[in-house]
């Protein structure tokens, strides 16, 4: 335990200096300027390490059991007198070092000389048992409880801690680093695509693109349909469920073959039907 | 991904490897409860107990122990090794003030307590960064208030503080010294004094 060292280690510095240890001529220490001559012989606390000291108690309660526990003396019987006045001289040390006292440490100290003056008076007997009641009674309980937690915190350190005395142990596994990927069977792939084109159906639009028509295959059709020199009508030479556009296409073409004079065209009269036939000099049926 | 078949479970051994495998990747201490999960069989808690026994002491003599906590089992480094540990990392973990640790001592053995009641007990105004420090540290927490005036706060323990601890129950604390014979012997002296 960190105080019981502590606590031999200040006993150590109260009673090193033995008054016929001082010999004449040699060091001398010297206290608030004073050569000191005579050296205390119980609670001697070297005025610079008061304050390192004071902060090593965690009150009161702590110091009065450091003192108690110093003197060897029992707690069941404390020498009220003797205690308070080492209690006293601690708290005027540390008064005069114009250390900043805790409340805690005056309220003690009124307590102490509470205690002492009522050890004085004659006791009234308490109402049940007859007897009179020890005045320390309630110190004595306070002192010993606290003790009691004192030795426990101690202990409870003492119990080894999760990341203070060891670790607790995790594996590493790459399902932790790398996020799960979820699994696809072919069976997905395929629903997946089929989803696809059906959706591609509904979305489907109205394209428009460009027909490739040629003047020079037209031609070609209307000679072909012309074979045999017969006269076949104007109309038979169109095919309208084509469209428009073929239309046009096939008349460029009749226009173009009778320019080339590979076809004539014969009307008898106006709007009679009009008649083409192969040219006489059509070379490809000559 | 690669999806492995689940293997038939037949020895003793089988069963302790699947626990041992999801013990050693879990982040949480696992309770039986969890752990019975792992297995389609019915097992009953006894069965279970046997085989993390024996899962610990296949690990008797490794760097490394089966522990069982407050809220379930987990392993953890030996503590005689954490020496060794500590030369791979930056800083050491701090330790606690005296204050830290009396605090925390009244709190676990007199629970639930009032700052009052720690107060009282330690002779000493209680600083709020002592309780926010063990708050921080997820060891202690509000668990209600006390019925009297001001209704102060009263503290516990968490179930993290056990199992940091490696207890698993308060029960387990280390025994208070016997002050409580102690303070007999002064009612009985006390006339005499």
């Amino acid at each position: 335990m960190t105080l019981e060292l502590q606590s031999e280690s200040d006993l150590e510095l109260a009673e090193k200096p033995e008054p016929n240890s001082v010999a004449p001529g040699l060091h001398r220490p010297k206290v608030y300027g004073e050569p000191l001559l005579e050296l205390p012989r119980d609670l001697y606390i070297p005025p610079d390490a008061l304050e390192v000291i004071l902060e090593s108690f965690e009150g009161p309660l702590d110091l009065l059991l450091y003192l108690i526990r110093k003197a060897n003396i029992s707690v069941l019987d404390i020498p009220m007198a003797a205690l308070t006045s080492q209690y006293l001289e601690y708290v005027e040390a540390m008064h005069r070092r114009n250390l900043e006292l805790a409340a805690e440490y005056l309220l003690m100290a009124s307590m102490l000389i509470e205690i002492k003056s009522r050890m004085l008076l004659p006791r009234p007997p308490k109402p049940d048992s007859g007897e009179p009641e020890d005045p320390r009674a309630e110190l004595v309980r306070r002192l010993l409880e606290y003790e009691q937690m004192k030795a426990a915190a101690a202990k409870l350190d003492a119990v080894p801690q999760a990341e203070r005395d060891y670790e607790w142990v995790t594996v590493w596994i790459a399902d932790k680093v790398a996020e799960r990927q979820p699994e696809v069977t072919l069976q997905d792939l395929q629903s997946a695509w089929m989803a696809l084109l059906k959706q591609a159906r509904i979305m489907q639009h109205h394209k428009i693109k460009r027909e490739e028509l040629s003047v020079r295959e037209h031609m070609s059709q209307i000679l072909r349909r012309l074979q045999g020199g017969a006269f076949v009508s104007f109309d038979r030479l169109f095919i309208v469920e084509a469209g428009i556009s073929n239309l046009v296409v096939s008349f460029l073409a009749l226009l173009e073959l009778v320019r080339e004079k590979m076809i004539e065209i014969s009307q008898s009269e106006a709007l009679a039907p009009i008649y083409a036939k192969l040219a006489d000099a059509n070379p490809l049926h000559a | 991904m690669q999806s492995w078949p689940m293997q038939t479970l037949y020895t003793p051994e089988d069963y302790k490897r699947v626990l041992e495998a999801a013990l050693l990747s879990a982040a949480e201490p696992l309770p039986l409860a969890e752990l019975k999960r792992l297995f389609d069989d019915n097992f009953d808690d006894d069965t279970l107990r046997s085989l993390l026994a024996d899962l610990r002491s296949d690990w008797a003599q490794r760097g490394v122990e089966l522990a069982q906590l407050a809220s379930g089992w987990r392993f953890q480094t030996r503590p005689e090794y954490q020496p060794y540990l500590d030369r791979l990392k930056n800083e050491k973990a701090p330790k606690y003030s005296r204050a830290v640790m009396e605090t925390l001592a009244i709190i676990a053995y007199r629970q639930p307590v009032t700052r009052g009641d720690i107060e009282e007990i330690r002779g000493v105004a209680v600083s709020p960064n002592i309780l926010k420090t063990l708050e921080a540290r997820d060891w202690i927490d509000a668990v209600g208030h006390r019925d009297a005036p001001g209704r102060p706060v009263l503290y516990a323990t968490t179930r993290k503080f056990l199992d940091d601890l490696g207890l698993r129950s308060l029960a387990e604390l280390p025994p208070l010294s016997d002050v409580e014979k102690i303070l007999e012997n002064v009612d009985a002296a006390a006339p005499q004094g």
